[in-house]
């Protein structure tokens, strides 16, 4: 190994490194630095994906800041912890190990987070200890002689309030400080020396910790008492279960009656828009396209937003407060009697709003296996994609009443779909851990945070963040999809003197009639199985393509009317059960199967979750089917 | 994995109950219980659950507090150590961990009677 090193590249631009244990402040403190923004949460690992940010530093030095995933120590136990690891040393390809390591801490929880920063000296890189919540901890009569504590560690010390832009100066001073020393660290010894500490070395770092606090802190502070106040409650053997549980079920019934009136503003919307350009176009393929095929398909999924943004709400507060690594304590004996980590809930409750943030999610769960199931899972869990043709279907087929005491009967219903899906999720973890999964139960070693009020800011951001994914899927892929769909269902066009609707005679109309065999048996009908195809996409095309064909076969009344009311007369209850059945499993979404390719890097897991959601989906549905029609539902 | 048979469970439980300083793995104590961390060790010799719990704060001489039991099997718990810092984990790892009575500093030297305990 070479000692000489190499030349700064002057036009390079120096690399900063925020590294800290998980619920730290890291996040916040990088927004504050960076003004870039993205999504903090409470729940150890959030911070899943390489995030940077460019900042001009007082001197005038424009650097890089990198935030680093949480870590307790650099001995990786999860994916996103090994990224932690191989950036600070060195080892992630095309990256140069960082400059300067800025270490955040805790201030109320040093004794614990210090253990990383002793870590981290032993690397010898330019190293400033940022010691945030400071604010939090004076509150609490915590008293820490900086100077002294800088002077024990051999390394710069500030205090940060990440929160409110306390401190943000100093550190900036520190890094410039350190930047004009440049100190040639020997890189490559430096990073070679690096091995896995052993238990007696872990301990010898508590030994040190406790020796540099205890010249360091002047005064300890009070322990903090409300969280333990608020725990005895929500993690009460009796009261935590029904308090989850009650929290999951107002979760659903607000995303269905909150979101009624702009729902219905909307739909509004679009109806008068499809009559505004019905009375004023004269007949042509091209207001065809408009109104069969932009408006009536693309209105259809809009409509969806209020509902989603609702869901997205929930989860962004529970994440921000804490209170999702509670739901994991709580679930975790449940979870684990199928072979799952505590931690995977958390992974997938995300997927209810989306099944690629959960996969993805998944990261920060240590055993490859654990993982793994939590992944080929995360689909099962009822996304906000397949809401719209749950709101659909249950709209055209559930009398909206109430029952025992203020409960929407289509609420109830609702709720039932993805009690499904969640037990269907679990028995499909305990198969895979008993046959192709199989292997040892891994540890849960997990910090409950103190909780906190969510951050208005942080919230709404992730909120503005879904809508902006959403509208850009809508303007993208929904657009493309529709357009292509509306080309397939209108030509080629009607025969002269044809008798059945136009869309009949189209591609579209052909495909449907192919599959339509195949689909009969769990009670489909040819225009099922055209909204069935391009809902590969994304579900949520499939009532936008069921809008379109409705349309398109038609009559002009039939345009303006709503779609769940020309539902209602054309399928069966056992029809309309069955696709509820189906979509319960259905791998409908080819991006949930390219993020599953992504994050196991094979061909192989995809694949397989294709094969058994697909054969799931139509068992089920094929039951579902049956049984409606033997009590009475044909 | 490390279990305790039925009798030796009550034999930590009445110790600690009057007083005798016994001491007890840490998956045994009670809600509320309050005790000092003795020894970090899994009964198989598995070093990864020992730097595990070494690295969330289970460290020799660490102050630890039973929170709360989860409803099911009363498995996870939920750990204060050093009232600064709550850890969850499963009983089965919580075995790994051997408590004792909580003393003064000025008591730290009385020597604590320890119990061997049982690995299967």
């Amino acid at each position: 190994m070479t000692t000489t090193t190499l030349p700064i590249d002057e036009s390079r631009l120096a690399r900063i490194a925020l590294v800290g244990p998980p619920n730290c402040g890291k996040t916040t403190l990088f927004n504050t630095l960076t003004g870039s923004r993205q999504k903090t949460g409470n729940y150890p690992g959030v911070t899943v994906e390489r995030k940077s940010g460019r900042l001009r530093t007082p001197v005038g030095h424009t650097v890089e800041l990198l935030d680093l995933p949480g870590s307790y120590s650099l001995r990786a136990r999860s994916p996103d912890e090994a990224i932690t690891r191989d950036v600070v040393l060195g080892r992630q390809a095309q990256e140069a190990s960082p400059d300067v390591v800025v270490c955040v801490t805790d201030a109320t929880n040093l004794g614990q987070h210090l253990r990383l920063l002793l870590e981290l000296r032993q690397l010898d890189r330019p190293l400033i200890l940022a010691l945030n919540m400071m604010d939090i901890a004076q509150k609490r009569g915590c008293q820490i002689s900086i100077d002294a504590l800088s002077r024990q560690l051999g390394i710069p010390v500030v205090t940060t309030v990440a929160m409110r832009k306390h401190g943000v100066q100093d550190l900036l001073n520190q890094i410039d400080r350190l930047l004009q020393q440049r100190p040639v660290a020997d890189g490559a010894t430096a990073m070679d020396a690096w091995e896995e500490p052993s238990p007696d070395a872990i301990r010898a770092y508590h030994r040190e910790v406790e020796r540099v606090l205890q010249e360091a802190v002047i005064q300890e502070g009070a322990p903090e008492r409300l969280t333990r106040q608020i725990d005895s409650v929500l993690l009460h053997p009796v009261a935590g279960p029904l308090i989850l549980l009650s929290l999951l079920f107002l979760m659903f019934q607000a995303v269905f009656s909150w979101a009624e009136a702009p729902m219905d503003a909307i739909d509004a919307v679009m109806v008068g828009l499809q009559q505004w350009l019905s009375a004023h176009m004269a007949d042509s393929l091209l207001k065809s396209l408009i109104v069969d095929g932009i408006i009536a398909g693309v209105g259809g999924v809009i409509i969806f937003l209020p509902q989603i943004l609702i869901l997205f709400l929930f989860i962004l507060l529970l994440e921000d407060s804490g209170y999702m690594t509670r739901a994991a304590f709580l679930m975790d004996r449940l979870m684990s009697g199928v072979g799952l980590n505590g931690r995977a809930f958390i992974p997938l409750l995300s997927s209810f709003a989306c099944a690629i943030p959960g996969i993805m999610a998944a990261r920060t769960i240590a055993h490859p296996l654990d993982r793994l199931t939590t992944i080929l899972i995360a689909p099962l869990m009822t996304c906000s994609a397949r809401l719209p043709v749950y709101v659909l279907v249950i709209a055209a087929f559930v009398p909206n009443t109430t029952v025992w005491g203020g409960i929407g009967l289509q609420g109830l219903v609702m709720f039932g779909l993805y009690a499904t899906g969640i037990i269907g999720a679990l028995v499909v973890a305990g198969v895979l851990r008993l046959t192709v999964l199989r292997g040892a139960r891994q540890p849960l070693l997990m910090e409950l945070p103190s909780y906190k009020w969510p951050n208005p800011a942080n919230v709404l951001l992730g909120l503005l963040e879904r809508a902006r994914i959403f509208m850009r899927r809508i303007g993208t892929i929904i657009l493309w999809v529709m357009i292509v769909l509306w080309c397939l269902a209108t030509f080629p066009s009607a025969p002269a003197g044809a008798t059945e609707p136009a869309i009949n005679y189209s591609f579209a109309g052909m495909i449907g009639h192919a599959l339509a065999p195949l689909l009969a048996p769990i009670g489909f009908n040819w225009q099922i199985a055209i909204a069935l195809v391009p809902g590969l996409a994304a579900r949520e095309v499939a009532v936008a393509a069921l809008g379109m064909v409705y349309a398109l076969s038609g009559n002009e009344e039939a345009v303006t009317e709503a779609l769940s009311v020309a539902l209602a007369q054309d399928w069966t209850l056992a029809t309309a059960l069955a696709l509820l059945a189906w979509y319960v499993f259905a791998p409908q979404c080819l991006a949930t199967l390219a993020a599953t390719r992504r994050e196991t890097n094979s061909w192989r897991w995809p694949v397989f979750m294709f094969v058994y959601l697909i054969v799931l989906a139509y068992l089920a549905a094929f039951i579902t089917y049956r049984v409606a029609l033997a009590l009475g539902g044909g | 994995m490390n279990r305790l048979s039925e009798q030796e469970r009550r034999v930590f439980e009445a110790g600690c109950a009057i007083g005798l300083g016994f001491t007890q793995p840490l998956s045994l104590m009670r809600c509320g219980g309050v005790g000092r961390i003795l020894a970090v060790q899994a009964s198989d010799g598995n070093q990864e659950v020992e730097r595990g719990l070494l690295e969330m704060g289970f460290v020799e001489g660490a102050r630890v507090e039973v929170l709360h039991h989860g409803f099911l099997g009363r498995d996870p718990l939920a750990v204060r150590i050093n009232q600064t810092m709550t850890v969850a984990l499963r009983r089965c790892e919580a075995n790994a961990v051997l408590v004792g009575p909580l003393r003064d500093a000025a008591l730290e030297s009385v020597p604590v009677m320890t119990l061997e305990y049982a690995s299967s």
